[in-house]
């Protein structure tokens, strides 16, 4: 079981907290616990929680982890909660300097958690919500059976990323009130224009005004779909709609809870790994290091920067960029003179001594997400100096390669890898469709397909909480395809989009 | 000390075994596996159990990456790992999953699914080990098994009942009638000798692929009689025209040519029978895999005659699997079926192809000899 901190431990951390509000960060009281491997294992099974509802995952994810570190390949630094207080883990066997940079990190990310505004409607007692959560769910294993609960909790898991990622921060649907009100106003008819006034009786009999009226009605009626605009929040829909036991609803809105709680994670994974990194090679260089563990250091925060040409570093794209912010902002690289200057040679030397960088990156940790922050921030120089390309797949050559290293197209691939977090966006669309009550979700294709295999095993998890046929409209090599599936068999047809 | 995620880690394990359960036809027939035999576990790959979700084909998503390299140029293989743009590390994809799981784990599933009996064993049940078990607790003992608790409560109670406790100043002192032992029992473990002897035919009619077919049999064989008998011996042996004993690895290897002659093999089989194995406390499988290809009918009678007179009496089955060959005649199996096919130790198994060696399996062992 996790332990408090030894007496060096303790001090250690009362200095790097020292030096990290020296800096300005802000954070809720952060709880260290130092744990074996093995349980730092579980709690990385378990999404960074001490305590989840039963469930094979976790045991599958703890299997990978503990080879992983067995053999060697991987081994888990650092694992911090957004909770208040903060709770984050240090590895009992870990090195005094690794457990400095550790802590480093933590602070970064636990002031990240606290001021960045997509955190701000997490629930900060998540970890008692946890708790809770694994409590009623194990209640429903007691009462209906394991098999039934993990076989639901597996549909429930596989619809998971069909939120609406930002209907926490915005309103989708309109008052109520509001609408009911339009909807009188356009009750009313007018009929034909009277030019005196004394006419209107004539031109406008009451048996006319009354059968247009009835017209605009059974219009309305008739568009009237439902849902009336296509939702998003394609959990949220099922649970007011599908026919669900009680259990199963307790146990999707649970899962759908978690998914919310975890959303904002996914959003600012570069921010905030970036943001992290920044703090603790801040703190660590200019502070806490001692001169016979510069060697170690930098071995393990350049083992953490490290690139593949394959796949993009989240925490290396971060911190260069908060870099590269703080560094305009310090020089005054920015506005319409800066953007207007194609002068190299002026704009290599521009330096303008406005030192607003540091000012600068607290604001954007404070007020931006991960699409945001590359789509504001990233500039072309970064894209060359940090050699960023874009890669696909060659199907003659049957390999990966470098397709293009244009920064347009660079920004403009990494900015659709990050929308709806890197999810296609699926929106339920008809939940009455060819009046058969069957439901009818639509992908909102933007430029890449879905993978077939997963979409009709997905798509077979629908309709058993649906308990009708249910459909998805999507587009495969360019044409329109609707898959469908009936409760026992796939079929799919070729629609016009 | 026991973790909550033990629990998850069960049932993610019992997932797995019932995957490798229900692909257990198509892992008989691969060799892959083989090779990646630790001690006691193997490695076998499963399809990654994953819960399916709404997402993109990663082939058309493509992505960004960073370093150096002109454009057109190849990205090392491995270098993109599916599921990157979301989160890192998370290890989505077509991954398969290598779980290990031990060989007694595998040999039960194996029994489960191809319906085999125990092995019903012959000779007397040897005693070949003692083990400690502890069982309970004694008033006398030495000190280096003392129950510090028992002692501490038993002690406790009688200060209690005394009237000496005083519990401003909770001073237990034990006396020797107090003092608790862990005792123990010798617990001895019948065990019981098995060997397989192997017999090869390493003709030149025999090829590659048919020796794969054996090999992959006998690691099932192995897997299955080492679950049923602890300490199992194994004895390879291979002929041509002469017979000779070696090793496993130039068992699977040795590749010769020239004539077939079986009986030269039933001989040395007979021989090492005699000198090593007394029947009368060793339960004995001789396995024989051939092309059914023999010298002469000649041989085969006197193979046969061997078979009755000093195999069959002294072991627990005999086993021939005749593997197909463009070059055999495959008459072999057809004259032990005539002249000792009614026999019930005597199993005969044809083995057209890989896909045959499941049902094989099952005609060797399903008969709980």
């Amino acid at each position: 079981m996790p332990r408090g901190l030894t007496p060096q431990l303790s001090d250690l951390k009362e200095t790097i907290e020292g030096y990290a509000r020296g800096y300005g960060l802000d954070f809720f009281e952060t709880i260290f616990e130092l744990v074996t491997y093995d349980e730092l294992n579980m709690v990385a099974a378990y999404g960074g929680f001490p305590n989840r509802y039963p469930h094979w995952r976790w045991g599958m994810e703890y299997e990978q982890l503990s080879k992983g570190y067995e053999y060697g390949l991987s081994k888990i630094y650092e694992l911090v909660i957004n909770n208040d207080p903060t709770y984050a883990y240090l590895m009992e066997s870990n090195a005094e300097v690794d457990q400095k940079l550790v802590m480093a990190h933590v602070y970064g990310h636990a002031d990240f958690f606290k001021n960045n505004f997509y955190f701000q409607h997490t629930n900060r007692r998540m970890i008692d919500e946890m708790a809770n959560h694994a409590t009623r769910i194990r209640r429903w294993v007691d009462k209906v059976g394991i098999e039934k609960v993990e076989d639901f909790i597996d549909r429930g898991l596989s619809l998971e990323n069909l939120i609406d990622y930002h209907s926490p921060y915005i309103r989708r649907n309109p008052d109520p009130r509001r609408a009911e009100e339009e909807d009188k106003s356009n009750e009313r008819v007018e009929g034909f224009r009277v030019g005196r006034e004394y006419m209107r009786g004539f031109v406008n009999p009451t048996e006319f005004l009354e059968q247009q009226r009835k017209k605009v009605l059974d219009e309305k009626q008739r568009k009237k779909q439902f849902p009336e605009r296509p939702q998003r929040d394609v959990l949220l829909f099922l649970l007011e709609h599908a026919p669900l036991e009680p259990w199963e609803f307790d146990i999707l809105a649970t899962l759908r809870e978690e998914a919310y709680y975890f959303a904002p994670q996914g959003q600012t994974k570069i921010m905030n790994e970036g943001w992290a990194s920044y703090w603790h090679s801040k703190i660590m260089t200019q502070k806490a290091l001692k001169d016979e563990e510069v060697v170690d250091y930098a071995d393990h925060h350049s083992g953490t920067m490290g690139t593949r040409p394959g796949a993009l570093n989240p925490y290396k794209l971060g911190i260069e960029l908060f870099r590269d912010i703080e560094e305009r902002w310090d020089k005054g690289r920015f506005g319409k003179e800066w953007d207007e200057c194609d002068d190299l040679r002026a704009r290599r030397a521009w330096d303008r001594k406005l030192g607003l960088g540091r000012e600068k990156i607290f604001e954007v940790r404070k007020h931006y997400n991960d699409v945001t922050f590359i789509d504001t921030f990233l500039t072309a120089e970064f894209a060359l100096e940090q050699k960023l390309f874009v890669y696909g797949f060659n199907d003659k050559r049957n390999s990966w390669e470098i397709l293009d290293r244009e920064f347009r197209k660079v920004k403009s691939k990494l900015l659709t890898q990050l929308t709806n977090f890197g999810n296609p966006i699926i929106e339920v669309v008809d939940a009455n469709f060819d009046n058969r009550g069957e439901l009818l979700l639509a992908h909102k294709h933007d430029g890449q397909d879905l993978k077939q295999d997963y979409a009709r095993e997905t798509l077979k998890n629908v309709a058993t909480l649906w308990h009708r046929p249910v459909n998805l409209v999507t587009r495969v090599e360019g044409k329109g395809l609707a898959l469908r599936f009936d409760g026992q068999s796939h079929s799919e047809k070729k629609v016009e989009l | 000390m026991s973790l909550k995620i033990h629990q998850d880690h069960g049932r993610f394990k019992q997932i797995v075994r019932g995957k490798i359960k229900a692909n257990l036809r198509r892992y008989v027939q691969k060799g892959e596996m083989l090779g990646k035999r630790g001690k006691d576990t193997i490695s076998i790959p499963i399809p990654f159990i994953d819960i399916p979700h709404f997402k993109y084909g990663h082939r058309e998503q493509g992505g960004v990456g960073q370093g150096e390299g002109d454009v057109g140029q190849q990205l090392s293989p491995g270098a993109v790992q599916p599921g990157d743009g979301q989160q890192a590390g998370q290890g989505e994809g077509e991954h398969a999953l290598e779980v290990d799981v031990s060989l007694d784990e595998l040999a039960t599933i194996l029994g489960e699914e191809l319906l085999l009996p125990n092995i019903e064993r012959r000779g007397k049940e040897q005693v070949v080990a003692q083990r400690i078990k502890y069982t309970g607790v004694h008033t006398t003992g030495p000190e280096s098994l003392r129950h510090f608790k028992r002692t501490y409560k038993q002690a406790l109670r009688r200060q209690i009942a005394l009237g000496t406790y005083d519990p401003a100043r909770p001073v237990i002192v034990p006396t020797r009638e107090d003092r608790r032992y862990r005792s123990y029992r010798l617990q001895q473990l019948p065990e019981t000798n098995a060997v397989i002897l192997y017999m090869m035919d390493v003709s030149g009619s025999m090829g590659d692929e048919q020796k794969e077919i054996v090999r992959i049999e006998s690691f099932w064989l192995d897997t299955w009689l080492r679950h049923q008998y602890k300490g199992l011996q194994c004895r390879y042996l291979i002929h041509d025209a002469v017979a000779r004993e070696v090793d496993r690895d130039t068992f699977f290897h040795t590749r010769e040519s020239g004539g077939t002659m079986i009986s030269s093999a039933y001989k040395l089989c007979k021989d090492i029978i005699q000198a090593d194995y007394p029947s009368a406390s060793w339960n004995i499988y001789p396995f024989h895999f051939s092309d059914g290809d023999n010298w002469s009918a000649d041989d085969t009678r006197h193979c046969v005659e061997m078979l009755k007179a000093d195999i069959l009496p002294h072991v627990n089955q005999f086993a021939y699997g005749q593997v197909e060959s463009p070059y055999g005649s495959g008459q072999f199996i057809k004259d032990l079926r005539e002249s000792v096919g009614e026999l019930d130790n005597v199993a005969l198994s044809e083995i057209a192809d890989k896909d045959a060696i499941y049902q094989s399996i099952k005609d060797f062992l399903g008969r709980g000899k």
